[in-house]
């Protein structure tokens, strides 16, 4: 038998199959542990927290005492470490592995952001406290407010749009109040291109707009012609990612700006991948009149598994006047913070949310720009379209890439290498992370079949680059090569095997509930 | 730079590799008289040392909440939060991972949401909630709007007493779509006006409670005249603790509950991130129309157990311009922040932590309203409440900073031109009772 005591070493017997053994008693796996909800796990009386005793004195609640029960269990603090250190185990993360989510922009987190970010004068601080104790808050705002003007040539910002589509919802709502104030209400139509990300004809809808798609030429980029069919005077702007979701730059782009200014419409930059181009290239300089910023993607706030983002939204001089309040300002060098439309120099669309913005991604994104400072910055985008485009050179023996020629920091394939294999792009994505990949964004953009978008980041070393090839193109060949159930049957080495997404939407379980309760609880 | 892996042998031979000369090949595409020549005007990369330095000096310009006796609220609470929060927060594995798309290796995020989504329920007395909004503000807005698709009605009525900045940011939202707000008169201690304000074609009414002014409200008879005509009742919040010792939304006829889960796990943070909290009964036609991600369960080829995003046929990313809402981030972390916080408080801790904060508030409200021309306005509160105070509550405040007690926040501030001698004033477990006499000290001082 196999021992690993008193230091003699490990060995696997020859006669032993490991084979049927894969399951276990405890359902947990070597390092991999099982971990069933709090609601297993826990109870009402568990308590990982010492607080004082109550005094019990009267209170003075109105008779409005609680009298639903809760039910929420709690469990003492090394159980509750136990259960979410577990929990963890089951993620994919950028820092165990590349994160090539085209349009997400994975890039390394440096700890020194979060560390800033904790500092007790931004972290403890209240955003109602008077303005003479947070005039360090209000400079850090003012201070990447500068940084973002500068970087996208532009002359306002807004600063409290909470995500990215928070932030253009921010730049329509600017474009629809400077339509309103021109006297330009019959100007409700937006062009969108098909590309598009899906927030985009849904923030035009939430600002009152239609969506008119346009088409896409052969080359993945704007149809010009088709473009121009579109204008007229009831066109109220255009909505452009760029680089677009294809990966590739518009090269037209100023084309488009002084066309649809022309037709007194607006362009709404989704600034979602800026990463490509930022310290590079100055939107400003292409005829943006807003964009948002993701923190999140180009300033690497972390994702957090979903947020917080935080997606402040460069504007025009024609917009800037219609930025939303709150917003900050200096005078006599003491900061102040403009609160109240009434207050506002120009003509406010109003609030977007309570408080002032993402202060906690603020901090954070500030933190990167100076580590980085305009040089590194500039190097973070050729670092990002270099990575892209070696994938792409790299790999387009066997996989499809969607267009020909240079990408920027996003390569994209189509599914054409899969034909007639049996293998689907959710398939071949699947078994990525059986090879410890999380998968590239996957049927997305719509206008490319079985589109497989990979975006590297900069933060990638060349050596981990060529293992990810290296893995793709044996996955490809694999594939070729007949491999069908191996992929049809990924992920298998993963926490859970593929999941039945049918199952959940058709059969909604939103919650746990105790096993007894058949019925979901009563409404009053 | 140091977060650059790449030396210059690297590059060169990824660019041999790419069949180009040089990196500008790569951004031909930029038309030319958009590419710069040199670097933007800013300054260029700075050692771990040097940043440090930089924003430890902003830092160090602000009073911090834990420094002084504090107590400001208006809508975001400095509670006690467990080393242990932070420390889980910042395991790679939740801080570093992408909202959970692929959810085979995305168990840890959606196991966390489905316990979120549970607890939020629970709390608020709801059947569902969903996986979190940026904050209790947009969750409020996205909650008007819901209830206009759903009641398929255009009008909403909205207290003059909630938060004003949820106010502001439901008006923003809904300013150029088919629905318009109205807001009533704020009134201190009733909703008769709010109640007058339903008609035959609300949409919906929003109350909170506590609302902004501190005062609870019983929200049966608001609901029963809401319902009668056919109106949503949505129950807003800015306190979450209140909801361990008054009573939950639910329980008082509301239909949807949203609001601002800052309080458990997430810190003050100077106004975000936060956590939005949204929950409403379990009716089809609700579930249907909510905006936001939403953890379910399900099982995965083995029969097993698993979780994963769900119903994303009402999402942008699927639905396009017919979405219920553009949202795509959400509050991912501040939700996982905020589950493990509960999760060590149990419905035990909770409910403790809720009874210290409103004794906490007592205690305060005895102290302030003994100080001479100082009144208590509330005849209900839980931990927060408004005095009259014989001046300017404005300048008073500025005043209790200089004497480094952080005082509350003027009404005045919320509501422009309006409610000048009326300041808001919170307590939570972490007052002590020295904090309280040195306020009431302060105060009496500065008046």
């Amino acid at each position: 038998m196999p021992m690993n005591t008193q230091g003699r070493p490990t060995r696997i017997a020859d006669n032993i199959a490991t084979g049927g053994y894969a399951e276990t008693t405890s359902g947990s796996k070597g390092l991999e542990q099982s971990e069933a909800l709090i609601y297993e796990r826990g109870s009402v009386e568990q308590c990982g927290v010492d607080l004082p005793e109550p005094k019990g004195t009267a209170t003075r609640l109105g008779g409005l005492e609680r009298k639903t029960e809760l039910g929420m269990p709690g469990l003492s603090e090394p159980e509750t470490m136990r259960h979410y250190v577990r929990l963890s185990r089951k993620n994919y993360a950028i820092d165990l592995g590349l994160y090539p989510l085209g349009s997400c922009t994975m890039k390394h987190n440096p700890r020194l952001n979060e560390k800033m970010a904790r500092l007790p004068g931004f972290a403890d601080v209240h955003p109602m406290q008077p303005a003479s104790t947070v005039q360090g808050a209000y400079a850090v705002i003012g201070e990447l407010a500068h940084w973002l003007m500068t970087l996208c040539g532009m002359s306002g910002v807004a600063m409290s749009p909470k995500a990215g589509a928070h932030g253009e919802f921010c730049g329509m709502m600017a474009i629809r109040a400077k339509l309103d104030a021109d006297g330009q209400t019959h100007r409700r139509r937006v062009l969108v291109p098909e590309s598009a990300h899906g927030t985009n004809p849904a923030t035009a809808v939430q600002c009152g707009f239609t969506v008119d798609e346009i088409p896409a030429d052969e080359t993945g980029r704007v149809d010009m012609e088709a473009f121009k069919a579109k204008l007229g005077d009831d066109v109220a702007g255009i909505m452009l990612t760029n680089p677009n979701t294809c990966g590739l730059f518009e090269r037209d782009i100023r084309e488009i700006a002084d066309l649809i200014h022309e037709a007194g419409g607006y362009f709404y930059c989704d600034g979602a991948n800026f990463n490509a181009i930022v310290g590079r290239v100055r939107p400003g300089d292409l005829g943006v009149d807003a964009m948002h910023i993701n923190l999140h993607k180009t300033f690497s706030t972390p994702h957090g598994g979903g947020g917080p983002g935080s997606g402040p939204t460069v504007l025009s001089d024609a917009l800037a006047p219609f930025a939303p309040v709150p917003y900050v300002v200096l005078k006599d060098k003491h900061w102040e913070l403009v609160e109240h439309e009434a207050d506002a120099e120009g003509q406010p669309f109003g609030r977007m949310a309570a408080f002032h913005g993402q202060m906690g991604m603020f901090t954070r994104a500030l933190t990167y720009m100076m580590s980085h400072g305009s040089d590194g910055l500039k190097q973070v985008a050729e670092d990002a379209v270099l990575n892209a485009n070696y994938i792409q050179a790299r790999l387009k023996h066997v996989m499809t890439p969607a267009f020909d020629g240079i990408c920027m920091h996003e390569a994209l394939f189509d599914d054409r290498f899969l034909k007639d294999t049996g293998v689907t792009t959710l398939d071949f994505a699947k078994a990525m992370i059986d090879e410890g990949y999380h998968p590239m964004t996957m049927y997305f953009p719509l206008v490319v079949h079985g589109a497989m978008l990979i975006e590297p980041t900069e933060t990638e070393s060349k050596s981990g680059l060529d293992r990810f090839i290296d893995t793709l193109e044996a996955l490809s060949l694999a594939a070729k090569a007949g491999e069908v159930e191996r992929f049809q049957a990924a992920p298998v080495h993963a926490p859970t095997k593929r999941l039945d997404e049918t199952k959940a939407a058709r059969q909604p379980v939103l919650r746990w509930t105790a096993p007894a309760a058949e019925e979901p609880i009563a409404a009053e | 730079m140091r977060y650059l892996p790449h030396t210059d042998t690297d590059r060169k031979a990824m660019l041999e590799a790419i069949g180009v000369a040089s990196i500008d090949d790569l951004f031909t595409d930029v038309p030319e008289a958009a590419r710069l020549d040199g670097l933007i005007d800013l300054p260029t990369k700075q050692g771990e040392l040097q940043v440090e330095r930089a924003m430890a000096a902003m830092s160090n310009q602000n009073v911090s909440a834990s420094s002084v006796p504090f107590f400001v609220g208006a809508g975001a609470y400095k509670h006690h939060i467990p080393a242990t929060v932070d420390h889980l927060i910042q395991r790679s594995e939740f801080l570093t991972a992408y909202t959970p798309y692929q959810p085979e290796i995305s168990q840890g995020t959606l196991q966390t949401l489905f316990e979120f989504q549970t607890q939020v329920a629970q709390l608020t007395g709801m059947d569902v909630a969903n996986a979190s909004m940026y904050d209790g503000s947009t969750a409020c807005a996205e909650a008007v709007m819901m209830a206009a698709r759903v009641t398929k009605r255009d009008k909403a009525v909205m207290a003059g007493t909630v938060h004003p900045h949820y106010v502001e940011a439901s008006k923003t939202l809904a300013k150029y779509s088919s629905v318009s707000i109205e807001v009533t008169e704020p009134e201190l201690d009733s909703l008769d006006k709010v109640i007058a304000a339903i008609d035959e074609n609300t949409a919906c009414v929003v109350v909170q409670t506590p609302d902004v002014f501190g005062q609870l409200h019983d929200l049966r008879e608001i609901s029963r005249v809401a319902h009668e005509k056919g109106a949503l009742v949505i129950a807003a919040f800015t306190e979450v603790v209140a909801l361990g010792l008054t009573e939950a939304p639910g329980a008082m006829g509301a239909d949807i509950a949203v609001g601002e889960g800052q309080s458990i796990g997430v810190g003050l943070n100077f106004g975000g991130p936060y956590v939005g909290l949204f929950a409403c009964k379990d009716d089809r036609r609700f579930i249907r129309q909510m905006p936001g991600r939403l953890a379910g369960e399900t099982v995965d080829a083995d029969g097993r157990r698993g979780f994963v995003l769900t119903l994303s046929t009402r999402e942008q990313h699927i639905r396009r311009d017919k979405a219920t809402s553009n949202i795509c981030t959400n509050s991912g972390l501040c939700a996982l922040a905020f589950t493990i916080h509960m999760t060590l408080l149990g419905e035990k801790g909770f409910r403790q932590m809720a009874q210290l904060s409103h004794e906490n508030a007592c205690a305060l409200a005895d102290a302030l309203d003994a100080v001479e021309g100082v009144d208590v306005v509330n005849d209900a509160f839980f931990n927060e409440f408004a005095v009259r105070l014989p001046g300017n509550a404005a300048e008073i405040v500025e005043k209790l900073a200089k004497v480094g007690v952080l005082g509350g926040v003027p009404a005045s501030r919320l509501y422009p031109g309006q409610f000048e001698d009326i300041l808001l004033v919170a307590a939570t477990e972490v007052n002590t009772e020295a904090d309280i006499e040195i306020f009431a000290k302060a105060l009496g001082g500065v008046l």
